[in-house]
């Protein structure tokens, strides 16, 4: 990151009488940044958005946009465009009028407006629907006219809130890749929020995973999925086998509580030596789950018969016949010592998710 | 019980009686149970309604007969004639414009009200609200029409809280204005507007309100978050996305305005409405064809208020 970031929030809240919505959150998004705000609904995701929009006014802190404190001017002075999770057309006018909307705003000429608008049908590939009106297309055809609508007013940041929430699997994945070609070619910051780790892991540049009103960690992709930092984080972004202070403490010594990613244990012979940079523990495996391109194994562990490891192992040579057939053995468990994650506890405030 | 009883024990269930039997029939033919709901209502509105309707219509085309005082049963068009003489004209345009007075002006004043509830209200201030403007509806029209009648009159609160506030003149300057002032608040037209704006009042908020409540909030967002400032959202997208409900209100407070007899009678003077027209027809002067000639008139006139309205494009987001 360098100069300077083109959303800084600094110590922003926004209560809703005794709810914290948004609780003293700081952050910065570089310049050109595709920033994902990842969490669970009700996390205080949307609210941060919308304070950078401008719907919604901070309780306490400041908001910056390219250094400029905004915290205190409304949504229509700011240079932000925002992609509405309903994507919020104006039903009575049609594709173009609605696209051209900031461009009427802001009196831009007849010919230069209609050259704009066509530009962008172009951009989100939607050529010959300028004449409809927003009751006449599909879900897809509304996002891309949501998404067209705002980035015609080129605008320095672009905030997306859950804008492929309500398409279906298919085309939501079509439009992940869109959007982030899309990102590349306008060269815009863009802020996405999301409650789906898959599809922040997939698009961002960095993501910032919030929970209960706070961002728990940020960092790119594999910062986040390698390298949780807090038991949050390891539970919400993918799964994690979480081991508790006493549960940990036979296996790697100390007294902190671990996150382990099923698919880092590999499953040796019960009496395989460990590497000097692993860690290992011993068990006899429950239950095993043939789901097709991996296997899912639950080991109990000798050393604390409450605790299970979710084991994946890629099915690389086995068959569903064979895997069941480790059911009830006693097998050896080892990982890098670097994939078992220590995690913080000062922030975990809602415990194991 | 019988031996046939004990084996099918479905005949003896209580609930296999007629009902359920009319429920059966019902089931396998939709179409008689569309006919059995839809049929009271056909027939009143097709026989009571539209029936008296088409007989006030064929009355209007025949005439009264001035020296024997009957009404002769002949296709005439001289009713109607009668229509364009000077002193009906001069009804038409007092009525029409009041109506048209006490519409915009009602608009005018329900908009910032129904918009309050529909969007900042909070839901205990919206019950009230909602309960301030239909209570009055539940009290009697003419209960609240004396009551004004009371409030505008000489010795009324109106006067005496002009003389308290030094406004005299300007009261004194209102009621000498030509055409609407009179010799008081209560024997004006500036009374009768008053009155019609108070008692058709709730049933401009209610539409409007309804409209603006399907809005939605992220509509008025995006506009602002596309720069409008929200003066331009406001002409660009709330007023188009509720001029429905505006027209819906303004279609009651117009036409109820255009056929109210009783307001006019008790604050106006002894220039007719269209309302009073009729009712002194058929009654006292027993001019039935006239009457219902007159009748046809805000009937036109309601016709034409829609056509215009639907070339606004009022009926568009229905």
């Amino acid at each position: 990151m360098n100069g300077v970031p083109a959303v800084r929030l600094a110590q922003v809240s926004r209560h809703f009488g005794a709810v914290k919505a948004v609780d003293a959150v700081s952050l910065d998004v570089a310049d050109g940044e595709f920033f994902s705000m990842l969490g669970p609904s009700g996390s205080g995701k949307t609210t941060c958005l919308r304070l950078i929009a401008g719907f919604e006014r901070p309780t306490t802190g400041q908001i910056l946009l390219h250094g400029r404190d905004v915290s205190a001017t409304p949504p229509y002075d700011r240079d932000v465009n925002t992609v509405f999770q309903d994507y919020a057309l104006f039903p009575h006018m049609t594709v173009g009028e609605n696209i051209a909307y900031g461009l009427m705003i802001r009196k831009v000429p007849k010919r230069e407006r209609e050259q704009r608008v066509g530009e962008m049908l172009t951009l989100v590939r939607l050529p010959d629907i300028e004449g409809r009106k927003p009751a006449q297309l599909s879900g897809g055809q509304r996002q891309r006219v949501a998404l067209a609508r705002a980035l015609i007013n080129r605008p320095s940041l672009l905030l997306l809130d859950e804008p492929l929430g309500a398409l279906d699997l298919k085309l939501r994945q079509q439009m992940q890749v869109e959007l982030k070609t899309i990102q590349k070619q306008v060269g815009i910051t863009f802020i996405f929020v999301t409650h789906d780790q898959e599809e922040a892991l997939t698009m961002s540049d960095r993501i910032a995973v919030f929970n209960l009103g706070r961002i728990e960690q940020v960092g790119t992709p594999a910062d986040v999925y390698e390298r949780p930092t807090t038991a949050f984080v390891a539970g919400f972004v993918g799964t994690s086998n979480m081991l508790a202070p006493s549960a940990a403490r036979p296996i790697a010594g100390h007294d902190a509580p671990l996150s382990i990613r099923p698919e880092k244990i590999r499953i040796v012979d019960a009496d395989a030596p460990i590497p000097p940079d692993c860690q290992g523990a011993v068990g006899v495996v429950r239950d095993v789950m043939y789901l097709g391109m991996y296997t899912r194994y639950l080991v109990t562990l000798d050393t604390d018969r409450t605790v299970d490891l979710a084991v994946v192992q890629q099915n690389l040579d086995t068959s569903s016949a064979d895997v069941q057939r480790v059911k009830g053995q006693r097998v050896g468990l080892i990982w890098r010592r670097d994939d078992a994650r220590i995690l913080r506890t000062d922030l975990d405030r809602s415990g194991v998710p | 019980m019988s031996a046939v009883g004990t084996l099918t024990p479905e005949t003896a269930r209580p609930s296999d009686g007629l009902l359920r039997r009319i429920g059966t029939v019902f089931y396998r033919r939709p179409v008689l149970a569309l006919i059995a709901l839809l049929l009271p209502t056909l027939l009143w509105i097709g026989v009571i309604y539209l029936g008296s309707l088409s007989a006030l219509l064929v009355q209007s085309f025949f005439y009264l007969d001035g020296f024997s005082g009957r009404v002769i049963r002949e296709f005439t068009l001289r009713t109607y004639g009668e229509l364009l003489l000077q002193q009906n004209i001069d009804i038409f345009v007092r009525t029409i414009g009041m109506a048209a007075a006490v519409t915009f002006v009602s608009g005018l004043l329900a908009f910032p009200l129904a918009y309050y509830m529909a969007r900042f209200a909070s839901e205990r201030m919206r019950a009230l609200l909602y309960l301030g403007v239909m209570v009055p509806l539940w009290s009697s029209y003419l209960v609240r029409i004396y009551a004004w009648k009371l409030i505008l009159a000489q010795e009324g609160i109106v006067v005496w809280l002009a003389n308290l506030l030094g406004l005299q003149g300007a009261l004194d300057w209102l009621l000498a204005l030509p055409g609407i002032g009179g010799p008081s608040l209560s024997f004006s037209y500036i009374g009768v507007f008053v009155v019609f704006v108070y008692i058709w009042m709730p049933y401009m908020i209610l539409p409007i309100h309804a409209a603006l409540e399907r809005v939605p909030r992220s509509v008025i967002e995006a506009s602002a978050d596309l720069g409008g400032r929200p003066g331009y959202t406001f002409r660009r997208v709330i007023l188009p996305l509720a001029f429905p409900g505006v027209v819906a209100g303004s279609i009651f407070t117009f036409s109820l305005t255009l056929g109210d007899y009783i307001i006019p009678g008790v604050f106006g003077n002894s220039s007719y409405f269209i309302g009073q027209a009729v009712f002194v027809q058929q009654g006292t002067a027993g001019n039935i064809p006239l009457a219902a000639a007159l009748t046809v008139v805000p009937v036109v006139v309601m016709g034409v208020y829609l056509l215009f309205a639907r070339r606004l494009g009022a009926f568009d987001a229905i």
